[in-house]
């Protein structure tokens, strides 16, 4: 039997409209876990590096975590896996909600799409029946109106949807695929879903999802579940308040934004506004908030409810989530009404609430400064709001200028030319990040922002506090029941870390120090992508309920592998360096492992090259960033290494020192 | 044993739909506490709680497995609550012909919630953290009736799919095999 997964993938091939259950190998399972791990290892595999992403051969992958389905508390991401249109890279985006562990008890650990459907569809998967049915008739409807009319004609309103809207159908770069409560959203799965042709996958599951060692793992749920209580009665001090509670982060329970609206740049993320969050203000966005919001939910079994049911006077009700509550108020200069209020139109519309809004904040700058005209823009209207909304509509419609910047900044600042490259400033790798402009360089956000294959800062920080904190008494109260850490070293480090002086940034942490901590926040979101975990009860988070101590507990007693720190530290390192060697094939070097070139305005350029250096070495990489034949082969991943020295991205025997042979080799 | 007054703890689980935020992490604890042997698998279809979800409308009614019912009712209730309009059905706790809930996925045997005997608390108030379930318990005179069994509840309903005549057969068939 199989334990916590099912054992089962669904393979569907859209241009033959071939359905195939087929069974995984467990082997694959101990050595990439699941969700993100296995994605990786299909990818790798199936999808050769000249693969465009619009191709039938591009495949599409849903995986539901190892442990989701499972009683693990947050435990319920869907992790989408792709080759992104807008990056050509490998794409990762998860979402939470319910669809995950629907997706195991109807018997699936994954569900692949490959080809290209002739016509719309939707995919109905009920247990054992599998379906791809017509859905013409769903063609320009909304995300969650389709979700709401699918579960209507089949009469199953239990069923789970995952969905696009328009903007998938026209393949705008950064389309979403939507699920009521939450979204894949970062590197455009909604497009390739699109393109595709599917318009949903449907899901109802009543099987059940069985549990290796039940009285242990039930135990470390028990403890997870007492630890949230805890924490939610004992906040952080000295942090801003979405880093003091749990929650993924609580933007729709937090009425302060004084943090977000003072640090974070308005405009295409142009502008600081340092004193912007007064009294009046603060009123004015409470009331919105409180009138509008009338439910906090959650997730699949999760307390943190930090989603929210939206209802806007004339609108029909969406749900929310995070940081798109502020997104679009900034880009456009406005407040928080506005920002709910064209968020519901772009979560029908399908649409990643990073980048559209930032798209369109670049669209108007490219206007004010003449390098896109009234020609561009026929009809543009003269309110500030109402530019928006017509600029949403042009590109999910992909209509004149629209067709443009439905690519994002990056590709529309190449089509428009005369100079519009200087104001597609805010990417990594192609993509738009949160709009930040900060002072000096810090050397911890370097080397994620440099490194993260995610691209997006969120899903590779947490675990090490942001800043030092001004008091030793402060840092030595906050170490004192920091048992999340690896190892002891992480305490010292924080605690010699001072604001100013000479244990201050960007000299301090010293550059292994910031290998280190760098490598243990990316390592905690690794593990959680595999598993399904959401972040907001993990890996984003300082002192999370899961840490490197109870996963291993949880992985064997649940999925009845044998696990413990140092097997789960490899296995993660597996699947990490697999993520960056299908990047690498793909292209990806060190020239493109940069901050958005404004980020910060002091820079400090020869650290910046050590850092990247020491870290590449920590890896297992090399100058170039790429993974080495002797760090490859240690990891099991033989297959990679061959791969490299065919396509001569790496020469035989070159950087080559060790002779060793691998735990896994002898294993063999 | 009819008339005979008898001291007994009776306890009931205060909803409050206001509180509940969809999680359904008492559907997860309560298959998951009732699996053989405990905690072995998990699946909420097999819930002896169901919470009634309406995203879009707000609705979000956890509702428990009361008794196992033969047929439909004839007349059904409609609720409006606050404006919002709940279907048929919404609150109504039986494992009916009518619907899914409360049934068994396999055997479509009825589920029936036992507010978890032998544990100290119900599992399902204890993993809502919301606090949208919340336990009281009270003491109370009451007449003292046979409480049916599950298997009998069972049989009644198979007898109700199928037939008595045909169950009894069926039974006597297996236990000639055996
Ligand atoms: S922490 Fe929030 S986003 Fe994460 S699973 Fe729980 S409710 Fe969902
Ligand atoms: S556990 Fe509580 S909050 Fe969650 S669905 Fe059940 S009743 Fe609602
Ligand atoms: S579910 Fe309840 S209300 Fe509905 S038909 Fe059955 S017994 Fe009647
Ligand atoms: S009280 Fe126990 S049996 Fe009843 S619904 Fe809750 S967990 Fe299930």
């Amino acid at each position: 039997m199989r334990y916590a997964e099912t054992g089962f993938n669904l393979e569907i091939d859209l241009t033959r409209g071939n359905i195939e259950r087929v069974q995984t190998d467990p082997k694959d399972t101990e050595l990439y876990l699941g969700g993100l791990g296995t994605n990786a290892k299909i990818l790798w595999d199936r999808v050769p590096p000249e693969v465009e992403p619009f191709s039938p051969e591009n495949l599409l992958i849903f995986g539901a975590g190892l442990l989701c389905g499972t009683p693990a508390t947050g435990c319920n991401r869907t992790i989408v896996t792709t080759i992104s249109p807008q990056t050509k890279l490998m794409a990762f985006s998860m979402m939470g909600g319910f669809w995950a562990p629907e997706l195991k008890y109807a018997g699936y650990d994954k569900v692949i799409l490959r080809g290209k459907s002739p016509d719309l569809i939707y995919l109905w998967i009920n247990n054992d029946k599998v379906e791809i049915r017509d859905a013409s008739h769903l063609q320009g409807k909304g995300s969650n109106e389709t979700a709401q009319l699918i579960r209507q004609e089949l009469n199953e309103p239990k069923a789970q949807v995952v969905s696009i809207g328009l903007a998938g159908e026209n393949r705008v770069y950064y389309a979403s695929i939507e699920q009521g409560r939450s979204s894949a959203s970062r590197g455009g799965g909604g497009a390739v879903m699109g393109d595709k042709r599917v318009k949903a996958i449907v899901v109802r599951g009543t099987g059940d999802i069985n549990i290796a060692r039940p009285a242990e793992y039930f135990e470390q749920c028990n403890e997870v579940l007492e630890y949230i209580k805890w924490r939610e009665d004992n906040p952080i001090p000295g942090v801003i308040p979405i880093l003091s509670v749990l929650g993924s982060p609580q933007e729709m329970a937090i009425h302060d934004e004084k943090w977000h609206t003072e640090n974070f740049s308005w405009g295409n993320a142009r502008h600081r506004r340092r004193e912007y969050w007064t009294e009046e203000i603060a009123k004015e966005w409470f009331d919105t908030l409180d009138s509008a919001r009338t439910r906090l939910i959650s997730c699949y079994n999760c307390p943190m409810k930090c989603g929210a049911t939206i209802t806007l006077p004339g609108l029909p009700t969406y749900m929310m989530k995070c940081f798109s509550k502020l997104t679009y108020t900034m880009a456009a200069m406005s407040n928080l009404k506005f920002g709910l209020t064209i968020a519901q139109r772009a979560t029908e519309y399908g649409m990643d609430g990073y980048s559209t809004p930032q798209v369109m904040a670049f669209a108007l700058e490219l206007y004010e400064n003449g390098i896109l005209t009234d020609e561009d823009l026929p009809g543009l209207p003269s309110d500030n709001e109402e530019k928006f909304y017509w600029l949403i509509d042009k590109i999910v419609h992909r209509e004149g200028i629209g067709d443009v910047l439905a690519n994002g900044t990056y590709w529309a600042a190449k089509e428009i030319g005369k100079g519009a490259e200087e104001y597609a400033h805010n990417n990594i790798k192609k993509h738009e990040q949160l709009p930040l402009k900060l002072g000096m360089l810090n050397p911890i956000y370097f080397l994620m922002y440099c490194t993260g294959e995610k691209i997006n800062i969120t899903q590779i920080e947490g675990q090490f506090p942001q800043t030092p904190f001004p008091k030793r008494e402060h840092r030595e109260k906050f170490v004192k029941d920091w048992f999340q850490v690896p190892d002891d070293k992480f305490k010292q480090y924080f605690l010699d870390w001072e604001p100013r002086g000479e244990n201050s940034m960007p000299y301090y942490p010293t550059v292994p120090m910031v290998c280190d901590i760098v490598d243990w926040m990316e390592q905690m979101h690794y593990i959680d992508d595999a598993l399904g975990m959401c972040t907001g009860v993990s890996s984003f988070h300082l002192k999370p309920p899961y840490h490197i101590h109870n996963f291993p507990k949880f992985i064997s007693a649940g999925a009845g592998i044998d696990m413990d720190e140092d097997k789960l530290t490899q296995a993660t390192k597996r699947y990490r360096t697999l993520v960056r060697a299908i990047n690498i094939r793909r292209g990806l070097r060190r020239k493109d492992e940069k901050p958005p070139e404004t980020h910060w305005k002091k820079r400090f350029p020869e650290l910046e090259a050590e850092l990247l250096d020491s870290y590449y070495k920590l890896k297992g990489w090399n100058k170039e960033g790429i993974p080495t034949q002797e760090s490859l082969v240690e990891l099991g991943l033989d297959y990679v290494s061959e791969d490299f020295i065919q396509r001569k991205i790496l020469t035989d025997g070159e950087g080559d020192t060790s002779k060793e042979i691998s735990p896994e080799k002898e294993a063999e | 044993m009819k008339g005979e007054k008898k001291k007994k703890i009776v306890k009931t689980i205060r909803i409050d739909v206001e509180k509940c935020n969809g999680c359904r992490a008492c559907e997860v604890i309560c298959s998951a506490s009732h699996a053989e042997p405990k905690y072995s698998s998990n699946n909420p279809a097999r819930a002896r709680i169901r919470v009634i979800c309406e995203p879009y409308k707000d609705i979000y009614v956890p509702v428990y497995a009361g008794d196992y019912a033969p047929a439909e009712c004839a007349g059904r209730d409609k609720y409006t609550i606050d404006g919002k309009e709940y279907d048929e059905c919404s609150f109504c706790r039986a494992s009916c012909p009518s619907r899914d809930e409360f049934k068994e996925p396999d055997s479509g045997l009825p589920l029936k919630c036992d507010m978890c005997e032998g544990e100290d608390e119900p599992m399902c108030v204890k993993w809502c953290l919301a606090d949208a379930l919340v336990l009281e318990e009270r003491e109370e005179e009451v007449d003292e009736e046979e409480e049916q069994e599950e298997l009998a509840v069972g049989l009644e309903s198979l007898a109700d799919k199928y037939g008595l005549d045909k169950i009894i057969d069926t039974l006597t068939r297996l236990s000639k095999k055996e």
